[in-house]
């Protein structure tokens, strides 16, 4: 018979709300700087020069075709190799904000593309900028219709930084590998870690409804 | 002792790609069973299945598929079975898969319209028969691309069986690695194999979506 012994874990749970906060962190960090990726993914994917859209082809069905987990293998341990190296730390961020950052390319892309050319016609002839056209028919828009899959991608990259942990980058699951290491209550430990990324994974949606609610709801509809 | 990156280790390493493989299809059976079921329950009369599947795909869309194949294979310890990485990781992601699969079926079956179920009804056709011979007919069709779509990711997936001691495509590579130490040219080559398997799968799937797009717009 087995014995469930928690006491483990809530004596330590002040070191994985810790490692909670740093996982909440790495993934904000790689949010931001993933939605840049992807915006100007998106643009230069939907520019009409050639060479820059080949790149940015080769480069969203390369990071989509192979696994999250070999990606931060290659940055953390076969970049140096080519004298490029990075701390865990560093190389987890970058290893999230380039996965994201095909994901959200991709998404951002088929924001644009389901905007109607006579909208943009229809903005010229309203004698707005390009610039305008661009932020305010275009990608405005753009945005509210990808909302829900890109902080969907967006979530699902929180749960994927989990497996950061297999380079001794520091974030929540580190801290549960840590603390399984002293003290092997590994199923009570892996079960509270599960339920910790649960409760952050509904944070962040019920953050993202927020920002949805704000940011893109038309006027006429408030 | 640093052993040569030579053909023999390649060969270690393509040869490895048999249990990604083998995990994959044994993930994707399970997995298929599971979320017609989660399906079928979701879309179900009773309320009370209703939430018991949706809280089921909840749970399993909501935590990392790291942690779920972490708590199966210190579960097996808990239930008392002896560890053993490749149950571990075939249960976890079965029900990971049977999650994903039951959600994009959801969507299949309630993409029927729904006169369909009720003409059936109407011709006094039991749920199984209405199931079987009306809905999920036209659900599969609507399914098969983001099924397809959804086999990429679980192929992926099973890299991270790799963490729990299962020897597949990236352990296969790792061990190299540690012998070799030529980690740009072995994780290059795990990732090409990686994409070898899977960018077919997208390009198939993406080809038979905008398909299904021009079918239904037409």
């Amino acid at each position: 018979m087995y014995n469930f012994s928690f006491q483990p874990v809530f004596e330590n749970l002040d070191l994985l709300l810790y490692g909670a906060w740093l996982t909440i962190r790495m993934s904000l960090i790689a949010m931001v700087l993933g939605l840049i990726v992807s915006l100007l993914g998106a643009v230069a994917k939907t520019s009409g020069i050639r060479p820059l859209r080949w790149v940015m082809d080769v480069y969203v069905e390369v990071i989509r075709n192979t696994p999250f987990l070999v990606q931060i293998f290659f940055i953390f341990f076969g970049l140096p190799a080519i004298g490029i190296s990075m701390s865990p730390n560093t190389a987890a961020i970058v290893a999230l904000v380039v996965n994201v950052g095909a994901y959200g390319t991709e998404i951002i892309r088929a924001g644009i593309e389901s905007i109607p050319g006579g909208q943009i016609e229809a903005g010229r002839a309203l004698g707005l900028s390009p610039v305008q056209i661009f932020r305010y028919v275009v990608m405005k828009p753009a945005l509210r219709n990808i909302y829900p899959s890109l902080t969907s991608q967006f979530i699902y990259l929180m749960l994927t930084s989990s497996v950061v942990s297999v380079i001794s980058a520091n974030d929540l699951a580190s801290a549960g590998a840590d603390l399984n290491a002293r003290t092997f209550a590994s199923f009570e430990i892996y079960l509270m870690l599960t339920i910790m990324y649960f409760l952050l994974a509904l944070g962040f949606s019920t953050l993202f409804a927020a920002i949805r609610r704000s940011f893109f709801t038309y006027p006429a509809s408030r | 002792m640093i052993r040569e990156f030579t053909s023999a280790e390649v060969l270690f390493i393509v040869l490895a790609v048999r249990w990604t493989l083998i995990l994959s299809a044994i993930a994707f059976l399970g997995g298929a069973l599971g979320g017609l079921l989660i399906a079928l329950t979701r879309t179900s009369q009773s309320k009370a299945l209703r939430r018991i599947a949706a809280g089921f795909i909840q749970v399993f869309q909501g935590t990392p598929l790291l942690m779920q194949l972490f708590l199966v294979y210190f579960g097996l310890a808990v239930v008392g079975l002896p560890i053993n990485p490749l149950l571990a990781a075939a249960v976890a992601l079965t029900f990971h898969a049977s999650a994903y699969l039951g959600e994009i079926w959801r969507g299949a079956i309630e993409a029927v319209p729904s006169g369909q179920a009720e003409a059936a009804t109407a011709l006094s056709l039991s749920y199984t028969d209405r199931m079987r011979h009306v809905v999920l007919p036209q659900a599969l069709r609507l399914a098969i691309a983001p099924t397809v779509g959804f086999l990429v990711q679980l192929i992926k997936g099973t890299s991270l069986a790799s963490i729990i001691g299962f020897t597949e495509l990236t352990r296969a590579g790792q061990i190299i690695n540690n012998a070799t130490f030529k980690p740009f040219l072995v994780f290059g080559t795990v990732a090409a194999l990686y994409f070898i398997l899977c960018w077919p799968l997208s390009l198939l799937a993406r080809h038979m979506e905008t398909r299904m797009r021009r079918a239904i717009t037409r």
